[in-house]
């Protein structure tokens, strides 16, 4: 694999002028215990665009993601310094509640991990802790969330069985589903196609598309050509640095640093 | 060159395949060992007991005669002891486990605390007693009452109870605490709406297998000074009791050979009880068990 032909099927011509961020990273340092994991990060993300995050493991991208719905402070002796301003505002300020923050930005797994409940029970999850009861909005949002996840059709009829009964490329789909009925502004995804087979990461792929026009999508995935596929812009990571960060074409036609080039022709990583 | 010789090889295979038979009757002997040591108890006890068993047997108080003798006082006083050591040592315990497995932070004294909860649990039941003694009959002044007894049972399971539940909390995949915590869960809905559920089978489990422990014990009763000759049942927390290894005890200590048959009756009144509890257990863990 020496080069990568982007073929992007739904790219507009973006102007970013018009569109606003979304985050905005400054000078973001993190470390877990003694090991510097990410360093002196600068990134801006625009809203309704995919921005994929791409590096080898071990490169500080999974961390980066959690960090900016704050999962990342789950690890105990995680610590962080500069600031990552969400719709202008610093996450990491006192009196920004996580659990705010989270209820704006949704997440998607690596692996998918539905609970051990009901379909519908799964996608009312996170409307029920934010306080919906009625019954009635609750069917509403469920169906919305599951078509909006595009598997509205595949289990309209067997919402009321274990989401374990269903395959893992649904499985996935549903947890989708699950976050978008919290109705965030922005989707994480860590790598949501690393455990499925090839039609199930084609279907949650198409999903991404779609999703982009209501939402603004950061994914960070192994699968270069996944990322020269479905994103916007990339930023390649290395060794917890941002090497590049750019309009997806630019990154994998005509990279500016050396290794980034490197690493999406499979020099290494 | 091959390291593995295929004649060596051949050469060895009878050896291999007669280690392999032989073990596989070994350990069939010591499970039956085990089978048949069950067996001749059972059967004593029934063939013993079964002559002494009746409905009178059941709603008798104790008597000197051994034809007159019942268990009705011991079976109720267990039931009262149940009342009190069940909700004490589940809420004690699940509530520790809660906190050891999913606040308190890694640090050397949870470490410590954690490893002596399950030091305390291999701790002689004896020793529960003369703790609930000091602390519960005299220090507190509740007498032999069932509080007092049941207090100091649930101490002594209640280690098992929080491993137990240490143990079904930790089974719970941190994946379904990150897709929560993802939504904007807090802590508390976390455990309540995802990781109890999943646990609760686990913890069903041990609680009431550490419950029929309790229902057994007989050392830390004689140590707090549970009466066995009651005519009468306990109308409140506060009175006193008798349970049913107590009565057991009492009547297999007596001189007459009768009240060994008894005293065989009183045993199998207690095994149908422990029987029916961990039927319940096992009822819990195949109603609620989950996949991942």
């Amino acid at each position: 694999m020496t080069t990568i032909i982007t073929e992007k099927t739904t790219t507009e011509e973006v102007n970013d002028s018009a569109k606003k961020a979304v985050y905005e990273t400054n000078q973001l340092n993190l470390w877990y215990g003694s090991n510097h994991a990410l360093k002196n990060i600068d990134l801006e993300i625009m809203e309704n665009e995919v921005t994929a995050i791409i590096g080898p493991s071990g490169c500080g991208k999974s961390t980066y993601l959690k960090t900016l719905n704050r999962m990342v402070e789950l690890v105990p002796s995680v610590k962080t310094s500069g600031e990552i301003l969400y719709r202008g505002r610093n996450i990491f300020d006192h009196d920004y509640g996580v659990e705010e923050l989270r209820t704006r930005v949704g997440m998607v797994f690596q692996k998918p991990n539905p609970f051990p409940k009901s379909i519908y029970d799964n996608i009312a999850y996170g409307p029920r802790i934010h306080g919906i009861k009625n019954k009635k909005i609750l069917d509403e949002i469920v169906e919305k969330s599951l078509r909006g996840a595009a598997i509205w059709e595949e289990v309209k009829d067997r919402l009321n069985e274990n989401a374990y009964s269903i395959s893992g490329g649904q499985q996935q789909r549903i947890c989708i589903a699950r976050a978008l009925a919290i109705e965030p502004d922005v989707i994480l995804m860590d790598e949501p196609t690393s455990a499925l087979d090839p039609i199930s990461t084609l279907k949650v792929e198409e999903l991404v598309q779609e999703l982009k026009k209501d939402y603004s999508i950061i994914i960070v995935t192994h699968n270069m050509q996944q990322a020269a596929r479905i994103s916007d812009k990339t930023a390649f990571f290395l060794n917890g640095e941002v090497i590049e960060y750019d309009q997806t074409d630019t990154i994998f036609s005509n990279p500016s640093d050396k290794r980034t080039e490197d690493y999406i022709s499979g020099r290494f990583g | 060159m091959r390291y593995i010789e295929q004649q060596a090889v051949v050469k060895r295979m009878n050896g291999r395949l007669i280690a392999n038979s032989i073990f596989k009757y070994v350990f069939l002997a010591a499970t039956l060992v085990a089978l048949v040591a069950l067996v001749i108890l059972l059967y004593r006890i029934i063939s013993q007991g079964m002559g002494h068993l009746s409905i009178e047997f059941l709603t008798n108080f104790a008597s000197r005669f051994p034809e007159k003798a019942g268990i009705k006082a011991a079976l109720v006083g267990s039931l009262w002891l149940m009342l009190v050591v069940a909700p004490t040592s589940i809420i004690l315990g699940v509530g520790s486990a809660i906190y050891l497995e999913e606040y308190a932070k890694q640090n050397r004294i949870t470490t410590f605390i954690r490893m002596n909860i399950s030091n305390l649990a291999g701790v002689p039941s004896v020793v529960f007693g003369l703790l609930g003694l000091t602390i519960f009959v005299r220090a507190m002044a509740l007498g032999n009452s069932i509080l007092a007894a049941g207090f100091t049972m649930s101490l002594l399971i209640l280690p098992v109870i929080v491993v137990a539940s240490q143990e079904a909390i930790r089974s719970v995949p941190g994946e379904l605490r990150d897709a929560s915590f993802g939504m904007g869960a807090t802590k508390w809905q976390t455990i309540v709406k995802i990781i109890l559920p999943a646990a609760i089978p686990g913890i069903l489990t041990g609680s009431i297998l550490a419950l029929s422990r309790a229902i057994g014990e007989t050392a830390p009763l004689i140590v707090i000074g549970v009466p066995v000759i009651i005519q009468f049942l306990p109308a409140g927390v506060m009175d006193t009791f008798t349970a049913l290894p107590m009565q057991i005890y009492d009547w297999s200590s007596r001189p007459q050979p009768e009240f060994q048959n008894v005293a065989a009756a009183g045993i199998m009144v207690l095994m149908a009880v422990l029987l029916f509890m961990n039927s319940i257990a096992v009822i819990i863990r195949n109603k609620f068990d989950k996949r991942y």
